[in-house]
């Protein structure tokens, strides 16, 4: 068994009295697509937006990387090496294709505003750094060509697949994609499954939510289901598959 | 703005437009100080002090997406730090050269002062909060002679020093290589070269990893937090830097005119400069430096031009030239607002984008 990336210990999240996240503990080894699926409003997302620092939990942590994550703190989260995309697609509209990928180096630059403005050799050594990775990783998620293009003009397959390699140029050890074929035919669909184990032969672990139930079966190594924000499974996809309480929780309990 | 993009690739070229630019902003005030008087001289002396204020509000408004309708605040502070350390009222006379770059850097710590409580703010909320502050300021200017009189209240402060460079003082025609530079004129290339300074960093910024930062986040908080900005500094940065610039260009108003009182800093001064920004091209920075210029400008032809205008064409003036100026005003952004809503020169991307979009 290889060594876990992340480990959530009973994380809870609260909206009122609806508990969106209660005791949630899962693990994610290094290295594996490890997806996480259930009904909707079961969950998914909120647990995304807790690891990923959107949201304060109420309840447990997430030791990432054998440190623990600070709640509630989006930029460190990425500094620490977790990119996400979102469910509804959040690029930055009106940048173009390039700069919303160079954006994503930000948390690994650093010049402030005396090397902008000055542009010593350190700062222009870095922006060509910058310039060069995002064209490889708009090359990398197959939008190249797109480079110039606002990308609010973006077709709907290429605007998520921009939104990952705007995470990609973060540089992150963990990759959390939220439902990222939503809304893709099958020949998209199946250029991201290609796409994402691309990504984890690259070293990357990836957190993947997902309803389409072929995408996650064919490529997660093990997939966690959460059902009204609890975990009701975890374990590889063929056993999870014929879980009763997975098959109750998506179909509906037997009927008394 | 193909214009640009051609030039950027034609060096020749671009030294020649350049060349071009330098010698036209030269002579300027030589020709429109004989051809059009003094009056003239000095609207194009605040013309260049409004181009200095819509690029730093152009920072905050423009990039960063934070709507600010307090921004004239930093320029009462730069104004006011002026008077008060170089003036009779306290008997300070300190140098210019300490205290522009002085007034700037507490404009810029007012700005973080501002930003800081509005972090979480955005859209119509901020922009409630920054014109309490910006009143904020200005009532205190105007309260703040007891009990300890430091600004001297309504009647404000005069007798400022006006701005003196190495034992040459700007107020009267300096004698240079033979040739008698008069004081509106020393002014204009002294704001001038300052102007530029502002409009080279902002040009700088703009191409960076800190511009590129604002711009995410006034296009989409979240993700530019997911995307590892730290959007609590990235913010009071861009407020900082916005009110710095609001900062010199306030100490330098402050000089030139050699008196300061709050009425010089009203809201309609701060919706003014805000006009500048969005009817010019919000983000754009050669489309921000058109509407300070047209914004100071036209509005001060139709006060000279609309009474003589009214005498030749009806023989007496039926309608108050200053009633007309702000009805004119008021239409002219209705219908910029109608037909370019990105402003009368929005940026290269938008532009290439609507072109793209025709191919």
């Amino acid at each position: 068994m290889s060594a876990l990336l992340l480990e959530a210990k009973g994380v809870a999240k609260h909206f009122g009295g609806v508990k969106a996240l209660h005791d949630v503990s899962l693990s994610i080894r290094k290295g594996e697509i490890y997806g996480l699926i259930g009904p909707n409003g079961a969950g998914k997302t909120t647990f995304f937006n807790v690891l990923t620092g959107l949201y304060h939990p109420d309840g447990g942590e997430i030791v990432f990387a054998g440190e623990k994550l600070k709640a509630s703190a989006p930029h460190e989260a990425a500094a620490r090496g977790i990119a996400r995309t979102f469910q509804n697609i959040r690029l930055f509209a009106n940048m173009t294709a390039r700069e919303n990928v160079m954006v994503g180096r930000h948390v690994r630059t650093s010049a402030g505003v005396m090397g902008a403005v000055l542009c010593d050799r350190r700062t222009r050594a870095e922006e060509a750094a910058i310039h060069r990775r995002a064209e490889e990783l708009l090359y990398y998620v197959g939008v190249a060509d797109r480079a110039d293009d606002l990308a609010k003009h973006l077709s709907y397959g290429d605007q998520r697949r921009l939104e990952i390699a705007r995470a990609l140029a973060t540089d992150p050890q963990l990759l959390a994609l939220d439902e990222p074929a939503a809304g893709m035919n099958s020949t998209e669909t199946e250029g991201l499954r290609r796409l994402v184990e691309g990504i984890r032969a690259d070293g990357i672990t990836v957190l993947l939510i997902e309803h389409d139930v072929k995408l996650v079966m064919g490529l997660c190594d093990r997939v966690a289901v959460l059902d009204y924000g609890q975990k009701i499974s975890e374990d590889v996809p063929s056993i999870v598959q014929k879980d009763p309480r997975v098959i109750e929780a998506y179909l509906g309990g037997a009927v008394a | 703005m193909t214009l640009f993009e051609s030039l950027r690739h034609n060096r020749r070229a671009a030294i020649g437009a350049m060349l071009f630019l330098g010698i036209l902003l030269a002579v300027l005030p030589f020709t429109v100080g004989s051809m059009m008087g003094n009056s003239w001289l000095r609207i194009l002396d605040f013309a260049l002090l409004y181009i200095m204020l819509a690029l730093g509000l152009n920072i905050v408004v423009g990039f960063a997406g934070l709507l600010d309708l307090g921004y004239i605040a930093f320029y009462a502070v730069g104004a006011y730090f002026y008077a008060l350390l170089a003036s009779p009222h306290f008997g300070l006379h300190l140098p210019v050269w300490l205290i522009i770059p002085g007034g700037a850097m507490l404009a810029g710590l007012f700005g973080i002062i501002l930003g800081a409580p509005t972090l979480r703010l955005r859209g119509d909320y901020l922009a409630i909060v920054t014109l309490g502050f910006g009143e904020i300021v200005r009532i205190f200017m105007n309260n703040l002679n007891a009990p300890i009189n430091i600004t001297n209240g309504p009647q404000g402060i005069s007798g400022i020093d006006p701005i003196n460079m190495g034992g040459v003082t700007l107020a009267k025609p300096i004698e240079f290589v033979g040739i008698t530079i008069p004081s509106l004129h020393a002014y204009y290339y002294l704001f001038l070269g300052l102007a530029l300074l502002i409009v080279f960093v902002s040009i700088r910024l703009e191409d960076s990893r800190i511009g590129r930062a604002w711009v995410a986040i006034r296009e989409d908080e979240i993700a530019a937090k997911a995307c590892g900005i730290n959007t609590r500094n990235i913010k009071l940065l861009a407020f900082a830097m916005g009110a710095s610039f609001g900062g010199v260009a306030g100490g330098l108003f402050a000089g030139f005119q050699g008196f300061v009182s709050p009425e010089s800093f009203s809201l309609m001064e701060s919706v003014m400069v805000l006009c500048m920004v969005v009817l010019g091209g919000m983000g754009n920075i050669p489309g921000v430096i058109l509407g300070g210029i047209l914004l100071t400008l036209l509005p001060e032809a139709f006060r000279h031009g609309a009474g003589p205008v009214q005498m030749a064409l009806f023989g007496k003036i039926l309608l108050d030239p200053e009633a007309l100026r702000m009805l004119a005003f008021g239409l002219a952004l209705i219908v910029v607002m109608l037909y370019r809503p990105a402003g009368l020169w929005p940026s290269s991307t938008r532009r290439r984008e609507f072109k793209g979009e025709g191919a």
